[in-house]
């Protein structure tokens, strides 16, 4: 490769929008519209609909019970203005979870978050390869849900640990992240200082075969440790890990 | 003591300081969260007015925070200049408004205010002022400080070149940062947010940044903006510290949930300044606060977010920093919902860090799950820029590939600067001029790639 001359050339070391060019002080139309179509895409996918019945179909083959629940956030604008709702279920709910107990063993829970976009694209993929090598006692699908409403489920179900797979903040680059959040012993009340995260799931990004390595490692760590978050260093070996 | 106002027949009483501050507050989502919005316009009104007739005097007596439980308020009370608060020792709050927009209150008198204010005056006066007045007044506010160049002259509007990138790459750093500089960018400094507080990336970072300056020759400063403690410990290894950077906020315990006190801030002080690197001044400190950070910690004490957040702004001033920010859309819609509330609370931290005498810039920026867009931050930058904000952000193309969220642009720095007549900071817009840079696509010979392993 050639040492950059032009501007433009910046691009080759940076996803950033860097050598856009000028026209005045502002950005040539062609930027323009691509920052705006980014945009676009992103708030798209803040407010896009979480299919939890195509979603609920799709993980009834993984031989596990799939379970329904959904947050005291009513609608999408209360999920975003009250994340202490979205983080919470109805107690009629809880004891209807209690009733399913799966007691001592994983619960992974499939929640929209900030977008439910990459989710529902990927979190089928994920639990395929999750469900096999894991002894996983529920599936639950939670609408209008962020991170903490995992440890009200856990709890209800008596689990060792909750798994949320959850969407991620969308940016201008990916509207399809996902993120994967554990918690040992869940109960309400954990702080996020008690999880561990893997980040960046998508298929650009973290793919699913080393997303499930990295969750499974992890799960073995807290499994010994007793304990998930900041006790939990994440030491996986670099090496062991699957080429996707 | 309990405070009331009447509005059309109707009693309204707030039951203490906080409250009254918390219910006269124009409306954000942060406040309604933290359950302590005004519960109807009239209810807020009536706070309004109830505040416009309280003497300044109270805030001198009684605390929104009790003395013994915070240091942040032991902070406030105890460097209290008694002396220099003579001139408005006698108003109101309203009548203090009045004192502000009057002529009497030029940039000399409202500097020697300064000692005289606590943050909670500060914040009361904002919220009976409209967004005129507060851009009047900070407007006539003058606050200069020095590390490599100089910050904050009258004419002069500076760019934080913020070279971010997902993993750290040093070379995607790099391209980000020659970029910002072919736009006119990095006056007030060239800051890298890292993506992991490891104290090796975080060396590397600090290494190429350093190298990158040197190189060019550029009269400016550097800084990765990790924790206080990652950068203490980059310090005693030896890396190339310009500014010590922390995220502060308005309680102990909002400064608790980002791992600080105001000793371990002393200490950090301490440690830059005796590293002796600034060529024309010694302000080693850069702060970034935001709105909503302590209700975020669960550290809020009932009191609403917008007095918190000035009040993180005389934790910035014990430490005479060279810089300090609002990141006022970044902490999310459940503080501030949409562009105009954004908008509203960015006028407001400017003015309250300026009468404070912060050198005080403003992150213009929005996340994609709030009601905002480009538009609503061309108008909170041209609003700034109108103000005198001290600098802004510059991120290549308004888009943050590494925190995810839209910022101002190297271009709309260029806007702001073109449009209200400004300068960069002189020693850096001289540096400019010796480069080469402004004229045309070309990447001018001194500032070659190559220099900088981008090859």
């Amino acid at each position: 490769m050639t040492a950059p001359t032009r501007w433009q050339d910046l691009r080759r070391f940076t996803q950033a929008r860097v050598g856009l060019g000028r026209t005045g002080h502002a950005v040539p139309t062609a930027a323009h519209l691509d920052f705006q179509e980014a945009h676009a895409r992103a708030r798209d996918a803040v407010w896009s609909a979480f299919d939890g019945d195509r979603l609920a179909a799709e993980c009834a083959g993984l031989g596990v019970p799939v379970l329904r629940v959904a947050s005291l956030a009513r609608d999408r604008r209360e999920f975003l203005l009250r994340p202490d709702l979205g983080r919470r279920i109805a107690e009629a709910d809880a004891t209807r979870l209690a009733g399913e107990a799966a007691s001592g063993r994983i619960v992974l829970v499939v929640a929209d978050g900030l977008c439910a976009e990459g989710v529902q694209r990927h979190a089928p993929a994920l639990l395929a390869r999750l469900v096999p090598v894991i002894d996983v006692g529920a599936i639950v699908v939670a609408e209008q849900a962020r991170v903490a409403l995992g440890d009200a489920v856990g709890e209800a179900l008596d689990a060792a640990a909750v798994v949320v797979l959850i969407g991620e903040r969308p940016g201008l680059s990916a509207t399809d992240s996902m993120g994967a959040y554990i918690t040992w012993a869940p109960r309400r009340g954990r702080t996020d200082a008690e999880r561990n995260c893997i980040s960046n799931i998508r298929p650009a990004g973290l793919g699913f075969g080393d997303a499930a390595a990295k969750l499974l490692w992890l799960l073995g760590a807290a499994r010994a440790l007793g304990a998930t978050g900041v006790a939990l260093k994440d030491e996986m070996p670099a090496g062991i890990l699957p080429t996707p | 003591m309990g405070y009331a106002h009447d509005i059309g027949g109707t009693r309204y009483r707030f039951g203490d300081l906080a409250a009254l501050l918390a219910r006269a507050t124009p409306p954000r989502s942060g406040d309604t969260l933290a359950g302590v919005a005004a519960a109807s316009a009239a209810e807020r009104v009536a706070a309004q007015r109830a505040l416009a007739e309280l003497p300044l005097k109270t805030f001198l007596a009684e605390a929104v925070i009790p003395y013994e439980a915070d240091e942040v308020t032991r902070l406030i009370q105890d460097r209290h200049d008694l002396g220099a608060f003579a001139p408005v020792a006698h108003l109101t709050v309203g009548g203090f408004r009045d004192w502000l927009l009057g002529e009497g209150a030029d940039s000399a008198a409202l500097a020697a205010l300064r000692p005289g204010l606590t943050p909670e005056m500060v914040a009361a006066v904002s919220k009976i002022m409209r967004i005129a007045d507060l851009v009047t007044v900070a407007a006539k506010c003058r606050v200069t400080t020095r590390f490599r160049n100089t910050i904050g002259l009258p004419g002069t509007l500076s760019i934080r070149l913020q070279p971010n990138h997902p993993t750290d790459d040093p070379r995607g750093v790099a391209a980000s940062v020659l970029d910002g500089l072919l736009l006119g960018a990095g006056d007030a400094v060239i800051g890298v947010n890292p993506a992991t507080d490891n104290v090796e990336a975080v060396m590397r970072l600090l290494e190429m940044l350093d190298m990158v300056r040197t190189r060019f020759a550029i009269p400016t400063q550097s800084c990765v903006l990790s924790h206080v403690t990652t950068t203490m410990l980059a310090m005693e290894r030896g890396a190339p510290v310009d500014l010590v950077f922390q995220s502060v906020g308005g309680t102990e315990g909002a400064n608790r949930s980002f791992g600080v006190s105001l000793a371990l801030l002393k200490e950090a002080r301490e440690a830059a300044l005796a590293l002796n690197r600034g060529t024309l001044g010694q302000d080693v400190m850069y702060f970034e606060t935001g709105q909503g950070s302590a209700l975020s910690a669960e550290a809020h004490h009932g009191v609403d977010q917008q007095t918190l957040e000035a009040r993180a702004y005389a934790v910035a001033r014990e430490f005479s920093p060279l810089l300090v920010n609002s990141v006022v859309g970044f902490i999310g819609p459940e503080y501030l919902f949409d562009g105009k509330q954004i908008i509203r609370a960015g006028i407001e931290d400017h003015f309250c860090g300026k009468l404070l005498g912060l050198p005080m810039g403003v992150d213009i920026c929005y996340t994609n799950h709030a009601e905002a867009d480009q538009d609503d931050m061309d108008t909170l930058l041209t609003l700034l820029g109108v103000a005198g904000v001290t600098y802004i952000m510059g991120v290549p193309g308004a888009d943050d590939v590494m925190l995810a969220y839209q910022s101002t642009s190297f271009h709309d720095g260029l806007y702001a600067r073109a449009v209200l007549g400004k300068t960069p900071a002189p020693e850096f817009a001289a540096w400019l001029d010796r480069m080469g840079i402004g004229r045309g696509e070309a990447i001018p010979p001194a500032l070659s790639p190559a220099l900088i392993g981008l090859g």
